[in-house]
């Protein structure tokens, strides 16, 4: 493999936890939208172009897929629902953006030193491809716990969601790539669908979590 | 007939939920329901004696035959018990026909998922059978459509994609570290080529990938500090699904992680998957003691009481060894057995009651005697008073606790009495006191749950040679 090759790889990857540090910055719903295309956009260029590299055809339908559901439909759909739920307001969180970006970075620095030392017997390639996508799990993670709106916490989910694929992608050779990214793909829908038919808005007037714990006998 | 048992196994409930989404009539929908159960059943009884020959996908050792033949067992009895409960909601109105036509498609989808989980040789394979599990189960956890049932709902797939997300990241890692010695592709997933040849891998991703993998199956098993979905799943669905909830899916998410402990602990260069699993199971065990205390819900309640019982199989099967795995294998059966006949108890309770504020229930071996004792037995046997079977398991773990480490001995000592008196306490104002309620419930309804709590009993008085056999052979095999 040339420099060139996994440099093109390193950048794809890289993007991808670039555009998950721009959805922990967002605090508009829209804008959050559009920075989610995006980061679906930076995978499924990631995973086709592993897909290129490894000569591992099916991964171009795990590409494919991303692009299409995660690129196009969910935010579309995304997007008519907050039109419908009248949620285009900023978003509430639960910690200030300046915090919350410097904890991304430590969960970065955090996800490098973890990954690179145990991946030492593989190559370059898979090592730091694996260290991005640790990055972007941990930041999905990060973006569920502070956000309080259903919405962004699906966004967040998915971001992870993301970095699973990316981290599936790059493992050499791995089986079920594309029967898992499928499964993933149906249980964001049931997610988005069930933000949608459960009536979230409509049950509970408000899409924002904490209003939730107080329907709960407990508090 | 191995192999014929095993597509039946998988083949009955994935049929079965097809058809069950047809048929519009109740009545029919619940007889047909328990007789795919009693099919699955039996099948899992012969998968006992036949074994067919492991697949790269499929695989019938000794291991998943317990976890199958107790999971077909509550799955049937809670099948014939949620035949009797839905013919009440659909009385109150609190369930539409429609409803439960997708509800009887939803539980055989759960028991073809969860038997998939059990019998599944490959890890990938093992994980899509788990995410599919998870989702019936939250669809059915939603049914109710009231605010507190969606929050449960919503609550328990957020916390369960989560925790599913990141079993995939562990199980990545496992892939990764296999490939090295076994070759790319499935080879490198199948179970059993794993445990034969993980001395090999790299101690270093091994490591790295119990974590995720103790973190990401520990939500789903309901260890603390990931917990937070199971008392609401619990509380705000129907009372079957609680039944096979306890009864059932937290042993299947217990089972994956049994998997990859055995992976991991086949490998001298990495950390001791135990001590983790101890430490876990403990913190579960005392904060789910204290959490008892103060529950007003009683299905709350026997949730949290759930969450006290996986912590303690987790620390019985963290700290290893042939008497500790044989309690954890004992007590994950007796409590299966024991939770779901309380759920079928409290799930008629709070019918005839028309409430589940444990306030406002009072005297139930007054206003229904045969019921309101039957509780009482119930709640002694999972309290771990004798002659009941979870005291013979309890006792085992805590003696083999004591030859090997006394002070955390001490601890579970301290944790299953902080429990105890937290369950005897309000068995009291539930079962005793006076009330001028009565009520009349059918004999037969109660057969599921006298049934389990006979084979509790029994087994406490006298476990079978065949049975102890059985369990201690699998105990060895866990290390």
């Amino acid at each position: 493999m040339s420099p060139l090759d996994s440099d093109i790889a390193h950048l794809l990857a890289g993007s991808m936890v670039l555009l998950s540090f721009l959805l922990l910055y967002q605090d508009r719903m829209f804008a959050l939208l559009n920075v989610f295309a995006f980061h679906a956009f930076a995978l499924a260029g990631s995973v086709a172009w592993q897909a290129f590299e490894q000569r591992a055809p099916h991964l171009f339908i795990t590409a494919l897929i991303a692009l299409l559901f995660k690129g196009v439909v969910i935010p579309v759909a995304l997007r008519r629902i907050v039109v419908r739920l009248g949620i285009h307001r900023t978003i509430d969180t639960v910690v200030s953006i300046g915090p919350t970006m410097l904890f991304g970075i430590a969960l970065v620095g955090l996800s490098i030193v973890v990954m690179l030392p145990v991946t030492q017997a593989e190559g370059a390639f898979v090592r730091e491809d694996l260290a991005f996508a640790l990055s972007v799990v941990l930041l999905g993670f990060l973006m569920m716990v502070t956000r309080r709106n259903a919405v962004s916490q699906v966004i967040g989910f998915m971001s992870l969601e993301n970095g699973l694929v990316l981290a599936a992608s790059g493992a050499r050779g791995m089986p079920l790539v594309v029967e898992i990214s499928v499964g993933f793909s149906v249980l964001i829908a049931f997610i988005v669908i069930g933000i949608f038919l459960f009536r979230i808005r409509e049950r509970f007037d408000t899409v924002d979590l904490q209003a939730l714990d107080m329907s709960r006998g407990e508090s | 007939m191995g192999q014929l048992a095993l597509i039946g196994l998988l083949c009955t409930p994935a049929l079965g939920a097809v058809l069950l989404a047809a048929i519009p009539r109740y009545r029919l929908a619940a007889a047909l329901n328990m007789t795919l159960c009693a099919l699955t059943l039996s099948c899992a009884a012969a998968l006992y004696r036949h074994r067919p020959q492991p697949s790269l996908y499929l695989l019938v050792d000794d291991l998943n035959t317990v976890f199958l033949f107790v999971g077909a067992l509550v799955g049937f009895s809670t099948s014939v018990f949620s035949a009797g409960y839905i013919a009440h909601e659909l009385q109150t109105r609190r369930l539409k026909a429609r409803d439960l036509r997708f509800y009887h498609a939803m539980y055989q989808l759960l028991m073809f998922a969860m038997n998939l989980a059990l019998v599944s040789n490959n890890i990938g394979l093992m994980w899509v059978a788990i995410e599919l599990a998870t989702l019936t189960t939250v669809m059915m956890v939603g049914i109710y459509r009231t605010n507190a049932a969606l929050e449960a709902a919503w609550k328990y797939f957020i916390l369960g994609s989560v925790g599913i997300a990141l079993a995939l990241f562990g199980t990545i890692l496992v892939y990764l570290a296999a490939q090295e010695h076994l070759g790319q592709g499935m080879v490198a997933m199948a179970w059993d080529r794993l445990t034969v040849s993980s001395a090999s891998f790299d101690p270093s991703l091994l490591n790295l990938s119990f974590v995720f993998l103790l973190l990401g199956y520990g939500t789903k098993v309901g260890l603390v500090p990931v917990h937070a979905w199971l008392p609401d799943a619990h509380a705000e669905g129907p009372t079957p699904i609680s039944a096979v909830l306890s009864g059932l899916l937290l042993n299947v998410a217990l089972f994956a992680l049994l998997r990859f402990k055995l992976i991991i602990a086949g490998n001298p260069h990495v950390l001791a998957p135990g001590p983790m699993m101890v430490t876990m199971g403990f913190t579960s065990l005392l904060f789910a003691g204290f959490m008892l205390y103060r529950r007003r819900d009683i299905k709350r309640m026997f949730a949290y009481s759930s969450i006290e019982h996986m912590g303690i199989i987790t620390l019985a099967f963290g700290l290893g060894g042939p008497i500790a795995s044989f309690a954890g294998l004992l007590h994950m059966t007796m409590h299966s057995l024991t939770k779901s006949a309380i759920f079928f108890g409290v799930g008629y309770i709070s019918q005839l009651e028309g409430t589940q504020r444990t306030a406002d229930i009072r005297g139930l071996t007054h206003s229904q005697p045969l019921l309101g004792w039957l509780l009482v037995l119930g709640v002694v046997a999972i309290a771990g008073l004798p002659p009941f079977g979870i005291f013979t398991s309890e006792f085992l773990l805590v003696t083999s606790t004591f030859a090997r480490s006394p002070w955390l001995a001490i601890l579970l000592v301290t944790g299953l009495l902080i429990a105890f008196s937290a369950l005897a306490l309000r068995l009291h104002g539930l079962a005793f006191g006076d009330t001028d309620r009565r009520h009349l419930l059918p004999a037969w309804r109660l057969a599921p749950m006298t049934l389990h709590l006979l084979l509790v009993a029994a087994a406490g008085v006298y476990l079978p040679a065949p049975v102890v056999a059985w369990f201690r052979h699998v105990a060895s095999q866990l290390g």
